[in-house]
């Protein structure tokens, strides 16, 4: 377990370093940098001016010692400076990640809530009307644009109560602050539910035709018991692989979302950013999302092993 | 040669199958959910082929004395900000949609499977430097990447089917190369070998048409997926440029705002996109059924 743990570590480190660079090249193929921006705004456009503010912000080094700078920084906790609002990028990222994190974790309780029980029924009355009514449902919701649910939630809000559920800075107490929250997560966490119900629902089919469920059957444990203890435990495995893979990815349907609901998140932010050519903002925000994600992995792969006994790594 | 044969297979499921009708037709009796999956996805592309037939108006002509105009007998779907008839904007962005987001599917299984069939199938260093670099580019979330690209390569029809084809690559190269794997191994390649074909031939002869049934299953998929994320693209402003009708931009320009004032400018492009990425789910679900016996419910 040891040695797997640092060669699987080892291997996470070399996977960030990749992207980074990955993501670093790819941003120098934009055509255009901030300094062209900001001339494009003014219309008329002075080489030396250009060239001080280029130089100010490192742009005119080669592109190896640009990537060193902000490597180096970072391993320094240093992650540069904004070019938009010239703050220091760590100010401008920690403040918006408590409530990008917040609207990931009620999005993704929502999906479990919902999708694995629903998968579980979907199973055990498979081919009636009712599987058919879910699957239908959660096809639909693996249909639907997260923006454009979130646009027809709003489009309700305003026909029933008159207003939109506006993020606010203050909210009025905790039940205030989790209906706000709770509404865009919904918006995005029923793409998820529908996913990992129909991951629970074909997973449950594969257990439920399993020697060992027909045994169960055979000693006389009750059909709940099959279901819920028996089967639903094992069915779970692969529950849990989308279930992370899905906190990471949250992120993807959170973009869209926190647009919707004008949420002052992360992953607005990243388009922001994008839209200003602010590399530093950009390359750090992605950097981070990435960090995110490799560790989501790395956890889940720890977590199998604890979750299923028939899996120990090293030996 | 493991290929399906599709009519034992039929023959087998009890289907008395006569030629290529007779096929549709058992599609249809078995898998009716995926039937009406496959009608939904060619009304849209014959909607999208046949756009100067079926609509009166051009998509692009703006006429200030009918902007935001409500849904009429003259105007089905209503007017946008700019007075443009919504639903020839939404026949006309099935086109860009769907040329989009079925190229991109195109060019990255197009990738995929060459990385993935070269992979499993050199093995070596190749397939391990093709495999980390897989695994950093799956790292990020589908739309992190396509919306990265997309910023990189800037605005325009084909960088944006670029910007999402990328993103697709790993997905495809790892099925394609986890099943080269299996396949290798397999007597009839041994076969292929001991008869002295070259090692190209093999590959292309032989195991290239066993990952057929996988890839379709696959690409179906992919093509909802590939819908979705040009629409979110285009809904941030960061996919097809104007003038092209693209249904997400169309919800971007009619966002927030237009859900008080406009419903209809919200309601229409969204249900244009749910229909044909549900089409799709639809086929894709019958088509795994169908081909990949493996994974059938």
């Amino acid at each position: 377990m040891g040695a797997y743990l640092v060669r699987r570590f080892g291997l996470m480190l070399m996977t960030l370093f990749g992207i980074s660079v990955l993501i670093f090249v790819l941003l120098r193929l934009t055509p255009g940098n901030i300094a062209d921006i900001l001339f494009d705004a003014g219309g008329y456009v002075d080489p030396a001016d250009k060239a001080k503010i280029e130089h100010d912000l490192g742009l005119d080094k080669s592109i190896p010692a640009q990537y060193a700078d902000w490597i180096g920084g970072l391993l320094h906790g240093d992650l540069g400076y904004s070019y938009q609002t010239e703050k220091p990028a760590l100010e401008e990222i920690l403040p918006r990640i408590p409530i990008t994190a917040k609207l990931a974790a009620i999005a993704l309780t929502f999906a479990v809530i919902i999708g694995v029980p629903l998968g579980v029924i979907s199973a055990v009355r498979q081919n009636t009307p009712l599987d058919y009514f879910l699957r239908v449902v959660s096809l639909s919701g693996l249909s639907m644009p997260a923006f454009w649910l979130g646009l027809l939630i709003l489009m309700g809000f305003v026909s029933y109560f008159g207003t939109i559920p506006i993020y606010s800075e203050q909210p009025k107490g905790f039940w205030d602050a989790l209906v706000m929250y709770s509404v865009p997560a919904a918006a995005v966490g029923f793409r998820s539910s529908a996913l990992m119900m129909r991951l629970t629902r074909s997973s449950m089919l594969e257990v439920l035709r399993q020697d060992y469920i027909r045994t169960a059957r055979s000693k006389g444990a009750p059909e709940i018991a099959i279901n819920y203890y028996h089967a639903l435990k094992n069915a779970l495995l692969p529950v849990i692989t989308v279930i992370g893979i899905e906190a990471a990815f949250l992120l993807g349907g959170l973009i869209v979302t926190e647009t919707v609901f004008n949420i002052p998140g992360v992953a607005r932010f990243l388009v922001e950013a994008i839209r200003w050519r602010d590399y530093p903002m950009v390359q750090n925000l992605v950097m981070f999302i990435a960090v995110v994600v490799v560790t989501i992995n790395f956890a889940i792969d720890m977590l199998y092993a604890a979750v299923d006994p028939r899996i120990r790594y090293g030996s | 040669m493991s290929t399906l044969d599709f009519n034992a297979e039929l023959a087998r499921a009890g289907a008395h199958v006569h030629g290529r009708w007779g096929a549709v037709r058992f599609f249809m009796l078995r898998y009716p959910l995926g039937a009406i999956g496959g009608v939904i996805m060619a009304v849209f592309v014959l909607a999208a082929i046949f756009a100067p037939v079926i609509t009166v108006y051009d998509p692009l002509s703006t006429n200030a004395a009918l902007s935001l105009a409500k849904p009429s007998a003259a105007h089905w779907l209503g007017c946008d900000f700019m007075g443009r008839d919504v639903y020839s904007r939404i026949v006309y962005g099935a086109r860009i949609s769907l040329a989009v987001s079925m190229g991109s599917m195109l060019l990255g299984s197009g990738i995929g499977v060459t990385l993935g069939l070269l992979s499993g199938y050199l093995l070596g260093w190749f397939d391990l430097v093709t495999q980390r670099l897989l695994e950093m580019m799956q790292s990020l979330p589908l739309l992190v990447m396509a919306i990265i690209m997309a910023a990189a390569l800037g605005p325009s029809l084909h960088n944006t089917i670029l910007a999402i084809a990328i993103p697709l690559v790993p997905y495809v190269a790892r099925v394609i190369r986890a099943n080269t794997l299996s396949l290798r191994e397999q007597p009839f390649i041994e076969a292929a070998k001991a008869i002295g074909m070259s090692e190209r031939r093999i590959a292309l002869r032989h195991v290239l048409p066993n990952t057929l049934a996988p890839l379709i299953v696959l690409a179906t998929a992919q093509l909802g997926s590939t819908i979705l994320t040009e629409s979110s693209l285009s809904f941030l402003g960061l996919g097809v440029p104007e003038p092209h009708p693209s249904w997400g931009r169309m919800l971007s320009e009619s966002a927030a705002e237009y859900v008080r004032t406009a419903p209809w400018l919200v309601i229409f492009p969204g249900m244009a996109i749910s229909f044909v990425v549900f089409g799709t789910n639809l086929l894709g679900d019958a088509l795994r059924d169908l081909l990949d016996p493996r994974q059938r419910s």
